[in-house]
């Protein structure tokens, strides 16, 4: 390759014919070790954030690599799975909407179940995309930048899914739009004082600034895939459009468009022209500090204004203060468990990338789900605690009869599963050891998604199924469209992750660049 | 002025026919009017010097295209803080306002309702809807805002005719003096970028 043009070498390594590790690493990492070099304990040297003396030319080969490479095998199995899933979620969808909400297991009782149940979940996993990007961008935490990308994307899907669950739930999904700010056909407006328009107004503005603090991240990066797929054209290294096949390579198409013409574009059209000029990177850090100025108050109000749908009625178990605070501790714990239930694996799939996302990053996020799952443990003892001091016998009855105690309470397995998950199993983070092992994280983070379910369910249903008098005590008990309708709503998550993980760069390239000391503007670094 | 001249600029990749153009100063060989000069850095800190040194020459019509921003490259390039903020600060304006006149409005005077026996004009169930639109129009002036200033989208360039270009978006700088500067010459031009250490140095065409 010595005597090659050097745009042709720059072609050739885009076109994927070089290994996607194109550079070998000056001090090599020997798989299988604990330390990757990342978890000093030494306040005064810094954990470098991108290992393997990466160039950047390393960089953008390795993220916008896996963007462009032929699908892979393990791509195609898991899409299929997931699609097919999502396929099986949207079926439940249609034949609710064709026959009623009679389907699921709600009565006169319990009429929120599992459609607010899921919305919480889903919104609540929603709060790390917005968290890492714009709060922990202000305190300026630049490991930030390996995970934020992924985050992001992560939280619109997850709002995706959570705005599903609101707008079936309501019976007549045709008279939905009785939620929008405009009169019906009566002249009555809805209610601007109650906590469910709030909400609506809330979720839609988080999913619109979710949307467009991703998208402006990404105009940069979508460039860099346009300019790599128009210098494959020019150089004549571009692959044939292919069908991707179960086994073998895939079936190449002659006269169909090669993929780098597509790429060229649809990134082109997406990246706005963008030619990373000075003067426009200066308007763009500004509206990028902007953003996550106004999201992190954004972020901190959406989960509020979600507990408000409960905390503002006077059901015994929702009418308390503490809420707020504690759905936001909840939201944030529940999304960074997600984030490293996704990354974890992304790390042993696509072993280039664990030089960008190292075990510092995964040590960080430990630690706060460990602070998060800390303060939900303080919130359960609190509201606890206050449902006795309170003096008020519903709402001790409320925790002790329907929750806590085996002998009475029918959902005790529900309550001590959320206990075990959410308070007990991120306590084991206190150790060093268990904290830097990935394969002790995803655990505890699969744990803390379960028991985040769990928590919100029992919020809901323990508290509405026992009323004030005896006769109006009901179970529940989910139908099988309950429980397919929540496993299709992951299966939409997960087809629109994987559809993220192929097509779109999934670090932050011009982000990652910066935290490299060949950024720097002095000569001794 | 900078505004009108931004909306000007924009008006004209679309409409250029509506703008009277003057005769170019400098033409290339084949007779199309020069964009501009640009050279090839290889290092952040060569390019952060090289930026100055065009500063200190005292251009104005020129840029520094790297592939992500530069730290205290505002300074060594001498521009000034962007106007997106005070747009910004607008946009929050009108959301906050746009939110009490639809809540106010319809609540407490056009339709007032009876729900639950609360005053209608109470102010404080009206503040998350005030928060959300607020930060709603904000988001909005902050990517919108910050397209229309940087004359964006705008998906030909003449820089996008330069073949090395395209490595801007990995890992090369580059610097371009535009020929629309005043003070443009071609021969002090390139003696400048090539004192301040730029390699590749290429006459650009305009693209028109």
């Amino acid at each position: 390759m010595t005597d090659m043009h050097p745009d042709q070498a720059v072609a050739y390594q885009a076109s994927g014919a070089v290994s996607a590790q194109p550079v070998p690493r000056a001090k090599p990492v020997i798989p299988g070790t604990r330390d990757d070099g990342t978890l000093i304990e030494d306040p005064g040297k810094r954990a470098p954030l991108v290992l393997g003396d990466r160039s950047f030319n390393d960089v953008t080969n390795i993220v916008c690599g896996y963007a462009e490479a032929p699908i892979p095998k393990i791509w195609l199995t898991a899409f299929t799975i997931a699609s097919t899933i999502a396929a099986l979620g949207t079926g439940m969808i249609l034949y609710l909407l064709i026959t009623g909400v009679g389907v699921w297991g709600l009565n006169n009782q319990v009429d929120w179940a599992w459609d607010i149940t899921n919305f919480v979940f889903w919104i609540g996993i929603g709060h790390a995309g917005t968290l890492i990007s714009a709060i922990l961008c202000l305190l300026k935490q630049n490991w930030r930048t390996a995970v934020n990308r992924a985050a992001e994307a992560m939280t619109i899907f997850a709002v995706v899914c959570a705005g599903i669950f609101p707008g079936i739930h309501v019976g007549r999904v045709w008279f939905a739009w009785f939620l929008a700010p405009v009169p019906n056909s009566n002249g009555i407006w809805p209610n601007f004082r109650s906590p469910l328009l709030w909400d609506v107004f809330a979720v839609s503005t988080y999913a619109t600034v979710s949307l467009l603090f991703w998208y402006m991240g990404m105009i940069p990066d979508m460039a860099t895939l346009r300019d790599r797929a128009a210098l494959r054209r020019h150089k004549g290294v571009s692959r044939m459009f292919a069908i991707p096949m179960p086994i073998g390579d895939g079936l190449a198409v002659p006269f169909a468009p090669r993929p780098d013409t597509i790429r060229m574009f649809i990134y082109g059209a997406l990246s706005l022209g963008w030619r990373f000029s000075s003067r426009h990177w200066h308007r763009y850090e500004k509206a990028y500090l902007m953003l996550a100025g106004i999201s992190t108050p954004l972020v901190l109000s959406v989960h509020s204004i979600v507990s408000f749908d409960f905390a503002t009625s006077i059901i015994p178990g929702w009418h308390t203060t503490i809420f707020p605070p504690y759905f936001v501790a909840g939201a944030v714990f529940g999304g960074f468990a997600m984030v490293l239930l996704l990354m974890i694996p992304l790390r042993v799939v696509l072993p280039n990338f664990s030089d960008l996302l190292t075990k510092r990053h995964l040590e960080n996020m430990a630690k706060i789900i460990l602070l998060t799952g800390t303060m939900v443990g303080f919130a359960y003892s609190m509201e606890f605690f206050i449902a006795w001091y309170g003096g008020n016998e519903y709402e001790f009855s409320a925790f002790a009869n329907n929750r806590v105690n085996p002998a009475k309470a029918p959902y005790w397995w529900a309550y001590w599963t959320m206990i075990t998950c959410n308070v007990l199993f991120p306590q084991l983070f206190w150790f060093r050891k268990l904290r830097q092992n990935p394969l002790v994280i995803w655990i505890v983070a699969l744990a803390v998604t379960i028991g985040m379910w769990f928590e919100r369910f029992v919020i809901i249903v323990t508290s509405i199924h026992r009323a004030f008098l005896p006769g109006e005590w009901h179970m529940f008990f989910p139908t099988w469209v309950d429980i397919l309708t929540f496993v299709g709503s992951c299966g939409i998550f997960m087809t629109l992750f994987l559809l993220f993980l192929k097509f779109l760069p999934v670090f932050a390239l011009s982000e990652l660049k910066i935290v490299m000391p060949q950024s720097h503007t002095d000569d001794h670094h | 002025m900078s505004m009108l001249n931004t909306i000007t600029n924009y008006a004209a990749d679309y409409f250029p026919m509506l703008l009277r153009k003057d005769n170019p100063k400098f033409v290339t060989e084949t007779g199309k009017p020069v964009y501009g000069i640009v050279a090839e850095f290889d290092e952040t800190p060569k390019v952060f010097k090289a930026a100055q040194k065009v500063r200190d020459a005292g251009y104005s019509k020129w840029d520094l295209h790297s592939p992500f921003p530069i730290h205290d490259i505002e300074e060594a390039m001498g521009f000034k803080p962007t106007k997106l903020p005070l747009m910004a600060g607008g946009a929050a304006i009108v959301g906050v306002t746009i939110a009490v006149l639809l809540q106010w409005g319809t609540s407490a005077y056009l339709y007032p309702t009876v729900v639950q026996g609360k005053p209608f004009e109470a102010w404080q169930p009206f503040v998350p809807i005030m928060f959300e639109l607020g930060v709603l129009l904000t988001a909005f002036m902050c990517l919108f805002g910050m397209l229309a200033l940087n004359g964006l989208p705008r998906w030909h360039h003449p820089l996008f005719t330069h073949d090395r270009f395209a490595r801007v978006s990995n890992d090369r700088f580059f610097i371009v003096i535009e020929a629309c500067d005043p003070s443009f010459e071609p021969t002090k031009v390139k003696k400048l970028l090539e004192e301040a250490g730029g390699q590749h140095i290429t006459l650009v065409a305009d693209s028109d």
